[in-house]
């Protein structure tokens, strides 16, 4: 483990390695350390590592620091005010306070580091093992850590203190202990999850050892989650000790806040001052720990916040700004009669304060009884345009300029409440992932029938027998039986069906699908199109289709049209387009398409094909 | 259907022989579920064998008992001779150096975290290449998939799915190997870009004369990439052939089925395929 790659800047410098290699001019993207950073650039994160510091700084340095031996005591001097050779003034047995409080902190602190060393060594190791092996060592350490974590510490903690004497470091020992089950469930959990990954797998097949995979791979993630944990455990630690101490069941001799605490605890009435030391020592590392537990926490998950969004960005009903700039769009009379969309524009903001245009001046039509095809790549904006019709760009996003008419009636601009009307009537929506888009939690029949009874205002009954006739018409086989089955009891397609059958159950007029066959297995998309093809001719169904797939168009559309960065390139009768291509881009596009390609020859021996070429 | 001995090749690279897998059912009493039931089949050196199935057919698991990734219950897995099957941990991180994989999902296969520097390094350094030595082939492998060499200190979130996909091939063929597992490595992509990372792997192929493995569920992928084609069905192999053949004169009722419902993307000729469609599944 010793030679780990030396990524950017450190290879720069070995002697015999060409000055360019080891992209010296690509180096920033590499944020390592970048947490710490993080941490120190939050005020309280800073303030409170700076008081921790010096807290440690102090108690290791006590001999040094300390005026004279926390234990010299001069009777005579008993109960002395601070000022002159006790800054801080002397306790009952006339010690100086400041010497007594520096020492305690190395007993106290030093008392708190042999608990989270202890935790940590037992903790962390066994819960990479167990997380990554899995197996009998798991389920028999799992049943360990139960019973210790089952035990009352304080209990546990008096009872070791009768039993190996009045020791601050037996006692924190077996501290340690009993906060170990805390580290090993937390690694185990990260790491079993981790082990799943297909980076794990891909690193296994490269032929590292399992030490080496935990050491790339494993630790990096457990790494964050562990140091706050630590930091709240240390806090714990620090507390329990000098819970014990004050009690009076520590460690008779040795300088600690806590027995610092129990002392002047006994003299409250003659010398209340003395509280305030310990007191104050032990609140301000309390404190900082936990203080640094929560920016350590914020530094992490800033770094999670930084990684890219998740390719499908969390929908939120964001309400379309109504400073729009509503384009003359010309004669009403070219415009679609179910939607029309002219001029749109889609942005959203960017840090530097600007907008970034996903969508950019947008025309398309969809007429009663008619299925357009809106066809791109990934990032071509063609999900945006189906999310801005629909009024649910994710957050951020907001339409900018153009004009979304549905029944003649323009949407832009039109607030949230008669928006949601409009989707739950006229415009129904039918997304890409089937699965995710059902409730694990709720039958397929109360996922159903909560709608129906909350918009249309049915009984219950009533509801449920729409919901049936719903999952007929999406040609559900033995729909009552379905309706008591949970999503995860459902085939793929099946869920589709039933998110088409939710789709129609007000009666739409206009139906967005955005990619709904992406999901599925062809023999299943086929049944689905055809559904979709049915549900289009019986009711007269305008449909809008989101999809990549040039075959998916081919099979269902009357119409497409074709997007690239934000703007339609082409459009017209699939035929047309799909035939003839005008444009460059969806030339490309069919050009990538692989079904006229020619199937590969067999395969030859390689002698002979060299002989051949 | 079963391969006999007498047809197969005899200098194939990999062979599978009645390979059986299953994994444990929901609950402590459920039954296994079998995933592979008696699979066979063989790949010729520098040959690709597309094996084409739906989601559940075992095509995935299939790749990951070749590559000791699912365990297998019985039959044998030969790779160049040797019975690997059961291959221990040590045995199989020195059968990495011949045996490698390309996953599908080009957003988790690369560790997040490290730079694609160190993610293709990491083989190499499996394999007790010097750090100095593993810097210069870092470089030609990005050079091989087409990627700047400035790519080497940059993380993944920095790059587009398609060129992932390429850093994710370059990890597979760091080490030379024999051949490369690929479970739908194009699955995740864009349609143009697909192209080009297929053009890609052919190149490769024709460079270095490595096998492939090709694992999808799209059945015009496999034809242009694969000399043979294997369809694979609830666990079993309905079908082999060489690709022109399987793909347009297909014997098994189930790969006649799976070919015509794949859309194409010509009117004329889509409606012809639904009314076959139909009519084949209304006999």
């Amino acid at each position: 483990m010793s030679e780990n790659l030396p990524a950017g800047a450190p290879a720069a410098g070995l002697p015999g390695v060409p000055s360019r290699d080891a992209g010296e001019a690509g180096v920033p993207p590499v944020r390592r350390g970048g947490a710490v950073r993080r941490l120190l650039r939050n005020p309280l994160g800073a303030l409170s590592a700076a008081v921790l510091l010096l807290l440690v700084a102090a108690a290791v340095l006590a001999p040094l620091l300390a005026p004279q031996d926390p234990a010299a005591s001069s009777l005579g001097d008993a109960f002395a005010g601070p000022g002159g050779a006790h800054p801080l003034g002397t306790d009952s047995a006339g010690r100086d306070i400041l010497s007594r409080l520096l020492h305690g902190g190395r007993n106290t602190l030093g008392g708190a580091l042999i608990a989270l060393g202890i935790a940590l060594v037992l903790g962390v190791p066994s819960g990479l093992y167990a997380g990554y092996r899995g197996g009998r060592f798991d389920a028999a350490a799992n049943w360990v850590v139960d019973l210790v974590m089952a035990l009352p510490a304080m209990v546990v903690l008096l009872a070791s203190r009768a039993i190996l004497g009045p020791d601050v470091r037996a006692l924190m020992t077996v501290l340690g202990v009993l906060a170990a089950p805390s580290f090993f469930r937390l690694v185990r959990g990260i790491v079993a999850g981790v082990r799943t990954e297909l980076y794990v797998d891909a690193a296994k097949v490269s032929g590292l050892s399992d030490a080496r995979i935990v050491a790339r791979h494993v630790l990096i993630v457990v790494r964050g989650p562990v140091i706050i944990q630590v930091a709240l455990v240390a806090g714990i630690a620090i507390g329990l000790q000098a819970g014990l101490e004050f009690l009076g069941i520590g460690s008779g001799s040795a300088p600690t806040w806590g027995a610092m605490l129990n002392e002047a605890f006994q003299n409250i009435q003659r010398a209340p001052l003395l509280m305030l030391w310990p007191g104050l020592a032990l609140g301000l590392t309390n404190a900082a720990l936990v203080l640094l537990a929560g920016a350590l926490r914020d530094g992490l998950e800033d770094r999670a916040g930084q990684a890219p969004a998740p390719r499908r960005a969390a929908r939120r009903h964001g309400g379309t700004v109504p400073a729009v700039t509503i384009a003359a769009c010309g004669d009403p009379a070219d415009r679609a009669g179910l939607l029309s969309v002219r001029g749109l524009t889609v942005a959203y903001p960017r840090p530097d304060g600007g907008g970034r245009e996903v969508v950019r001046g947008v025309d398309l039509d969809v007429r009663a009884g008619e299925i357009v095809g809106l066809v791109g790549e990934s990032g071509s904006g063609k999900t945006q345009t189906a999310f801005a019709v629909l009024g649910i760009l994710p957050e951020g996003g907001r339409v900018t300029g153009g004009s979304i008419t549905v029944k003649g009636r323009e949407v832009v601009g039109l607030p949230e409440r008669a928006r949601r009307g409009l989707r739950g009537g006229t415009v129904a929506y039918v997304p890409q992932e089937p699965m995710s888009n059902l409730d694990p939690a709720f039958t397929i029949g109360s996922q159903l029938t909560e709608p129906l009874r909350h918009v249309l205002g049915l009984s219950r009954r009533e509801a449920a027998r729409r919901a049936v006739d719903l999952l007929r018409l999406v040609e559900i086989p033995r729909p009552e039986q379905v309706m008591r089955l949970y999503p995860h009891e459902i085939s793929g397609g099946m869920a589709q069906r039933v998110l088409i059958a939710g789709a129609m159950s007000c009666d739409p007029e206009l139906l967005i699908a955005d990619e709904p066959t992406t999901a599925l297995d062809v023999r299943v998309q086929a049944e689905i199109l055809d559904l979709l093809r049915r549900l289009q001719k019986d009711r007269g169904l305008g449909v809008l289709l989101v999809t990549h797939d040039l075959g998916v168009v081919a099979d269902l559309c009357d119409r497409v049209a074709v997007m690239n960065t934000g703007r339609i390139v082409e459009a017209g009768t699939t035929e047309r387009v799909l035939r003839s291509p005008e444009d460059a881009y969806t030339r490309t596009l069919l050009g990538a398409v692989l079904d006229q390609a020619p199937a590969r020859s067999p395969w030859q021996p390689p002698k002979a094909r060299s002989a051949t070429a | 259907m079963t391969v006999t001995d007498a047809e197969a090749p005899a200098d194939a690279l990999l062979r599978v022989r009645d390979l059986r897998v299953s994994f444990p059912g929901k609950g402590r009493r459920a039954p296994r579920t079998e995933v592979l039931k008696g699979v066979c089949l063989d790949i010729r050196p520098g040959e690709t064998l597309g094996l084409v199935g739906e989601s559940g057919s075992g095509k995935t698991t299939l790749g990951r008992a070749v590559l000791g990734l699912a365990p297998v219950d019985s039959g044998t897995i030969t790779f160049a001779g040797e019975r690997i099957d059961q291959a221990g941990r040590a045995r199989r991180r020195e059968l990495s150096r011949d045996l490698q994989v390309v996953f599908q999902d080009p957003y988790t296969s690369l560790n997040p975290s490290l730079t694609i520097g160190d993610t293709l390094a990491e083989p190499l350094f499996g394999h007790g290449v010097s750090a100095r030595e593993a810097r210069a082939r870092v470089g030609d492998l990005l050079d091989r998939v087409h990627l700047p060499a400035d790519a080497a200190a940059r993380l993944p979130r920095e790059f587009s799915g398609g060129q992932r996909q390429r850093v994710a091939i370059a990890r597979a063929l760091a080490l030379r190997p024999r051949l490369v597992i690929c479970d739908e490595p194009v699955s995740a992509l864009d349609l143009t870009t697909r192209r080009t990372v297929l053009d890609l792997l052919l190149e490769i192929q024709e460079e270095t004369g490595v096998a492939y493995l090709f694992v999808t569920h799209d059945l015009s992928v496999v034809r242009f990439m694969s000399h043979r084609v294997a369809v694979i069905h609830h666990g079993e192999i309905v079908e082999t052939g060489d690709a022109g053949t399987v793909t347009t004169e297909p014997r098994h009722d189930y790969t006649r089925a799976l070919l015509l419902a794949a859309p194409v993307a010509d009117v004329a000729e889509q409606r012809r395929r639904r009314r076959a469609a139909r009519a084949s599944a209304g006999r």
